[in-house]
Parts: C-alpha cells; sequence; structure tokens
C-alpha cells in the first residue's frame, strides 16, 4: 500500500462546470479502502465527471483531497499508476487484437514479464484461444470483461468502474459482480456507478448524486434511515383508479407502481397513511406499510433532486 | 500535473501500437503511398509530356522564298501546326480565345526586302502561356530555330546577314502568363506538397481519431507523459513521410529527370525538419479538432493556402505584400525555395541556414502551442 490513510478516496468540495454549466457541485466522498462503493444518480448527475476528477483526467475547479494517499491535483500521476480506470463506453483499441491491447496496456504501465502477464489474464478470462481475435470483434459482454482485465492487469490498489455492466445480461452482470467481491476481498477497493438497484444492494455504502450535488452518503439502511421515508404497498386487481387518487395526493411524494402492486412513499407518515388508507378503500385492495427499499429511497431522491439530506 | 521522467520504453509501446493500427488502416496506408503516386502521375505526365503539334495561326503579310524557308523550319521543330492562316490580326484574339490556338505566328509586311536590306524584321510569336510548362519548349525551340533558320539561304553575297545577331528579330509574347514558371519549380513544390497533404492531415486525424473513438480517455488515465503520446504519434509518421519523399526523390531524378546537383544529405537534412514541422502543425490542429471530421477541415485550411501562397502556384514576387507575409510563415514556402536551391543551385548549408532557421522557428512555435494545448486530460 503506498499510503496507510483509513480512505482510499477522501475528497472534498470537488467542482468542475463545462461552459457555465456546472456538471459536478461541492462533492465529497469517503470510500474506505477495500470497500464497495456504489455510485449511484441519472444521467448527467456528474457521476463520469467526478469519476475522471479522481483519476486526473479532468481537473478540478474547486476542492481537494486524496486518492490513496496522493494529492489530486498534484500527483495524479502517481495516482494513475495505482489505479485502474474502466470507461462508461469501451476505450480499448477496437483495431487492435485483444492480446495487443492488453500488451499495449502493460507497456504503458512498464510491467515485467509482459508475455506471461498477458497469457495469465487471456487465460482467466476464457479468451486464450480467441486472442488473435479484435477487440472490435467482441460482444458487448466480452468487451466488458475485456475492459475490465485491461484496468486490472497492472494490479491496481483501487478500481474505478464507470457504468461497467450497462447493458450486460443479467447472468454475466452476476459474474462480473461476483468478481467485484472477489477483489475487494484481496483488498482492492471499488468505486462503481451503476444504475440496478440489486447492484446498489451487493455494495457495502453508497452515494447519490444528482443534478451534480451529492444527496446523501452511506450503507443501504443509513440511506433509508436518512431519507425519513416511510412506504406503503397496495396490493390488487385494478389499480388505475387507486393510482389515480394516490397520485393526486400531496402526502404521497414518490409512487412506484409494479402491475398488481404499487409502492407508495412519503415522508410525512401520519398523512401518508391518511391517504393510502382513503384511497384503499374498496375491499378487494389491500394496503400493508412495509419498510422502505433502496429503489424507494433513490426515487425520492431524485424526485427531490437537489435538496442534500441531512 | 505530469512530473515524471520520460521513458523511451512508453514511447516505443505507443510507437508499435500506431504501426499495428496503420498496418490494418488500408485507407491511410493507401493515402501514403497512393498519393505520391497519384500526383507524381498526373503532375509528371504535365512536366515530361513535351507536347508537339501545338496548333498555330500564322498571319503572313509578306511570301517569298525566305518568309517559306522561315515558316517551314519553324514548323520542322515539330511544336508547331499551322492550322490557321489568316489575314487580320483581329481575329488571332478570338482564337485564343476560344482555345483554338496556342501560337500566332506574325510575320511583317515586306519581311523579305527588310531582311535583305539587314534591318532585323521582326517576327512576333504570341503563345498561350496560362500553362506554361506546354509552351515554354515550343517558344525555346523557335528561338533556336531563328538563330539557324535562314543559314542554308543565306549563301553567296547574303552570307553577310548569317548571325550573330541572327536576322531576324524573334519576338516572343507570352500571353496570360507572362511569369513563365517551368517544371523546375514543380518538382520542388510537389515534393512539398505531397508531404504536406499527408503528414498534416493524418496526424491531425490520428489523435482526433482516438478522441472521437474515446480510447484517448483511457490512455489519458495511464501514467502517460503528454511528449511521449506525442512522440508515439509522430515517428512511425517521421517513417513514413521519409519513405514518400524517397519515393517522390527517385521519381524525379529518374523518371522526370530533373538534376539534383546538391548535396542529398543537406536535403535529407531539410526534408526531416520539413516533416516534423508538418507532423507538428498536425499535432496542433489535433488538439483542437474534436473529432476526425474537424481535424480533416483544419487539415484543408492550413493546406490550401500552402499549395497558393507558398509561390508553388503562383511566383512569390508577383503577389501582394499581405499574401507574401503569409506565404512567410508556411514551412511550404521556405522548403520549396531550400529543395529548388539544393536541386538546381547545389546550394551548401550556408546558403540555406536562413531557410532552415525559418523552418525550426516555426517547429518550436507549433510544437510549444500543441505540448501547452494538449495537457493529457480531457478539459
Ligand atoms: N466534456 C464535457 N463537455 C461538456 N459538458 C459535459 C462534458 N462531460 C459532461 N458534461 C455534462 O456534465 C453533466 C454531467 O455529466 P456526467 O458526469 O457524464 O454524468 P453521468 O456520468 O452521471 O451520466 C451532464 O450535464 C453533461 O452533459
Ligand atoms: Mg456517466
Amino acid at each position: 500500500m503506498s499510503n496507510d490513510s483509513e480512505y482510499a478516496i477522501d475528497v472534498t468540495g470537488l467542482t468542475k462546470s463545462f461552459s457555465d454549466q456546472i456538471a459536478v457541485d461541492h462533492v465529497s466522498l469517503k470510500v474506505r479502502r477495500g470497500e464497495v462503493f456504489g455510485f449511484l444518480g441519472p444521467n448527467g448527475s456528474g457521476k463520469t465527471t467526478t469519476i475522471r476528477m479522481l483519476c486526473g483526467l479532468l481537473s478540478p475547479e474547486d476542492g481537494s483531497g486524496t486518492c490513496l494517499g496522493f494529492d489530486i491535483m498534484r500527483e495524479s500521476t502517481e495516482i494513475q499508476k495505482r489505479v485502474g480506470y474502466m470507461t462508461q463506453k469501451f476505450s480499448l483499441y477496437e483495431d487492435l487484437t485483444i492480446e495487443e491491447n492488453l500488451l499495449f496496456v502493460c507497456r504503458m504501465y512498464q510491467m515485467d514479464n509482459l508475455k506471461e502477464r498477458v497469457a495469465a489474464a487471456l487465460s482467466s478470462l476464457g479468451l486464450y484461444d480467441r486472442r488473435k481475435q479484435l477487440a472490435g470483434a467482441l460482444s458487448g459482454g466480452w468487451k466488458q470483461r475485456l475492459a475490465l482485465v485491461a484496468c486490472m492487469i497492472h494490479e491496481p490498489e483501487l478500481l474505478l468502474l464507470d457504468e461497467p455492466t450497462a447493458g450486460v445480461d443479467p447472468k454475466a452482470r452476476r459474474s462480473f459482480w461476483d468478481e467485484i467481491h472477489e477483489m475487494a476481498a484481496k483488498g482492492i477497493t471499488v468505486l462503481v456507478s451503476t444504475h440496478y438497484m440489486d447492484e446498489a444492494e451487493r455494495c457495502h455504502r453508497l452515494a447519490y448524486l444528482s443534478n451534480g450535488k451529492l444527496l446523501a452518503q452511506g450503507t443501504g439502511p443509513e440511506l433509508i434511515k436518512l431519507s425519513g421515508l416511510h412506504t406503503w404497498r397496495i396490493e390488487g386487481e385494478n389499480l388505475t383508479d387507486v393510482q389515480m387518487i394516490l397520485s393526486k395526493a400531496s402526502a404521497v411524494e414518490t409512487m412506484a407502481p409494479f402491475g398488481a402492486r404499487i409502492r407508495a412513499s412519503g415522508t410525512d407518515e401520519k398523512a401518508l397513511e391518511k391517504a393510502v388508507i382513503e384511497a384503499a378503500s374498496s375491499p378487494d385492495v389491500a394496503v400493508e406499510k412495509v419498510p422502505p427499499g433502496l429503489e424507494d429511497v433513490f426515487i425520492h431522491f431524485s424526485n427531490s433532486a437537489g435538496v442534500p439530506i441531512q | 500535473m505530469k512530473k515524471f521522467p520520460i521513458s523511451l520504453s512508453r514511447i516505443l509501446g505507443l510507437v508499435r501500437k500506431e504501426f499495428i493500427q496503420l498496418k490494418r488502416d488500408r485507407l491511410t496506408v493507401a493515402m501514403l503511398l497512393g498519393i505520391p503516386f497519384m500526383q507524381m502521375v498526373l503532375f509528371g505526365f504535365a512536366i515530361n509530356s513535351d507536347p508537339k503539334l501545338l496548333s498555330t495561326a500564322v498571319i503572313q503579310a509578306d511570301s517569298g522564298p525566305l518568309v517559306r524557308s522561315y515558316l517551314t523550319a519553324l514548323e520542322n521543330t515539330g511544336y508547331f501546326s499551322f492550322n490557321y492562316h489568316l489575314d487580320r490580326v483581329e481575329d488571332v484574339e478570338e482564337l485564343f480565345l476560344e482555345g483554338k490556338i496556342l501560337f500566332a505566328i506574325t510575320i511583317p509586311e515586306d519581311f523579305e526586302r527588310a531582311l535583305i536590306r539587314g534591318e532585323r524584321p521582326e517576327v512576333l510569336i504570341e503563345a498561350d502561356a496560362t500553362d506554361p510548362v506546354v509552351t515554354a519548349r515550343a517558344t525555346s525551340a523557335a528561338m533556336q530555330v531563328n538563330f539557324l533558320a535562314l543559314n542554308h539561304d543565306l549563301k553567296g553575297p547574303l552570307a553577310h546577314l548569317r548571325p550573330i545577331p541572327p536576322p531576324v528579330e524573334l519576338r516572343i509574347h507570352r500571353r496570360y502568363n507572362p511569369e513563365n514558371i517551368t517544371h523546375y519549380n514543380t518538382i520542388p513544390g510537389l515534393l512539398g506538397i505531397i508531404l504536406t497533404m499527408t503528414t498534416v492531415m493524418i496526424t491531425a486525424i490520428t489523435l482526433a481519431r482516438e478522441r472521437e473513438r474515446g480510447t484517448l480517455e483511457n490512455l489519458f488515465a495511464m501514467p502517460v507523459h503528454p511528449f511521449e503520446v506525442m512522440s508515439g504519434k509522430i515517428i512511425p509518421f517521421i517513417m513514413g513521410a521519409s519513405f514518400q519523399a524517397f519515393l517522390v526523390l527517385v521519381a524525379a531524378r529518374f523518371i522526370f529527370e530533373v538534376p539534383i546537383l546538391g548535396d542529398l544529405w543537406l536535403l535529407s537534412l531539410a526534408l526531416i525538419i520539413f516533416i516534423t514541422v508538418n507532423l507538428s502543425v498536425g499535432f496542433t490542429l489535433s488538439t483542437i479538432a474534436t473529432n476526425q471530421l474537424q481535424a480533416m477541415q483544419m487539415g484543408m485550411f492550413f493546406f490550401l493556402p500552402s499549395i497558393l501562397l507558398s509561390g508553388f502556384l503562383f511566383p512569390f514576387s508577383g503577389m501582394p505584400k499581405w499574401a507574401q507575409w503569409i506565404g512567410e510563415i508556411l514551412p511550404l514556402t521556405h522548403f520549396v525555395r531550400i529543395v529548388k536551391s539544393i536541386f538546381l543551385k547545389s546550394a551548401e548549408f550556408g546558403d540555406i541556414k536562413m531557410h532552415l532557421l525559418n523552418l525550426l522557428i516555426i517547429l518550436v512555435i507549433t510544437a510549444t502551442i500543441s505540448l501547452k494545448r494538449y495537457k493529457a486530460t480531457l478539459d
């Protein structure tokens, strides 16, 4: 380890704007070593921009902090040597073969034992036999796995994965996450941005970003508690009318319909209960108060965008 | 900010990657090899072709054995084909404008009488010099004929009329293009233009392509120094362009028989500097362009003034002052001067050092701009 601070990422007040439009607005993050940290938020909320600032690809206008103990403003080279960054868009060379790409990455990090290292990576990928194929010819899931292997080939201490599983089928996603946890078990810190709730639930800690602002940061249960949200589940045959009524009730701040099931959430416990019971007066509709899930919380966050939760 | 030692092995890694990509990029390879070939063939035919039997009008205000003899001598050069015999000078204008003739030969009244009296009558050859390459040889042949044409006829008592000076005053009037550019201008210019075209365009495109495809983000996320990326991009094309230059020189010397009087080592030095300057310009453009199309357009934006204002197409001295100033900051202008001096005047280092210095100044400026602009971040 290059530095024994408790946090792999410890930044405060990171700010970046593009031609007057603020993309990241005073974001502070603390990511502990060895944890899998989920980075959530709708499209355009500033996740990619934040990650780019962490690894020196963009220079922050304001803010300070360290990544693996190195100053993000002055020591980006030291950071880059120890960080593996997997970009949101596939960014290996499509006109190089799988093997050539890995060799190139190794050369850029000035690794030794190129051949063995690359051969080992190819075998672990299960792509050894296809190593002479152009990277551009791989399918989406394989590209993702190749990109992951490429960003880990120099044995980084911190992985920054930007929506690594977007557009990947569920089975591949699951094995991808198994790998992430294996790495975390080896002491590698992983910061991963995602849209998927099941993935969020597999993270040790989470941060939620909206419109460039960090709305909340903590473990899943902490975030749920922080949101102050109460949730009701409404079940029944025909819920269209119920849904109509609920959507007009001001106590219902967020609502998630799932066919024969609706989840309605709000911060005012009493008013919410009243609204739900009124709306679901019909006998064939069952209501039940349930603990809010992460999904409810995130929908709530994205609706109340811009107001940081204390 | 990146502060760490530059690594040769990383540069080599980048060069290697670039070569593999180049190998698979048929279009670029075709451009590297095809453009010099194509241009040499196209321009080459114009240079090499020694067009004969060019359409000519004769305005003959006198006739007689000496006149006939003189005209026959001109015809025998093979360059002139007397397609029109006119009575009125006014008709010449029309034929020229319609492009029906390239030459008009006017034999004045009382030509023979004046000739015999030793008054050196004046024969006027008007030439359409829009394409000087075509007309240059014909006019020079006419000049020679003028010395010798009547030697046969002027014997006995007329022998004293033999040259020198020739008995006939030949006036050549180059229309449309009084500055007579010859093909010795073309080859040095062509060498420079081929190199400008491929180097500026290809380097401008290659970095823009990485930006467009998103691979630049991955490259910048690795501990790679901007200088290393720049070298990695430029070195392969220094090699490619040197190869191009070699092809053009071989063709110039052995196919088009342009004399190369000067020192080849000096020429190589000038070539390397010129190529590097162009690559640096291309790299600068590519730090500005966000995609390949933009890079291409910027390349054209640089390329066109290079062709027009470097003295390749139009004589430098004939351009307005402002155009000359622009010309002076273009690498091609200095390169054309260097190559012409080396080719034709066997210039030595001392003769061209100012031009080399100018190229180096342009190099330092563009390299500084590009390294400043190009910070290995995505800002
Ligand atoms: N290079 C850029 N130039 C201009 N605007 C940008 C650039 N990168 C991101 N943005 C803007 O910044 C905001 C945040 O984008 P991004 O960080 O990509 O969000 P996310 O990754 O969460 O989807 C968006 O509004 C986006 O349009
Ligand atoms: Mg993103």
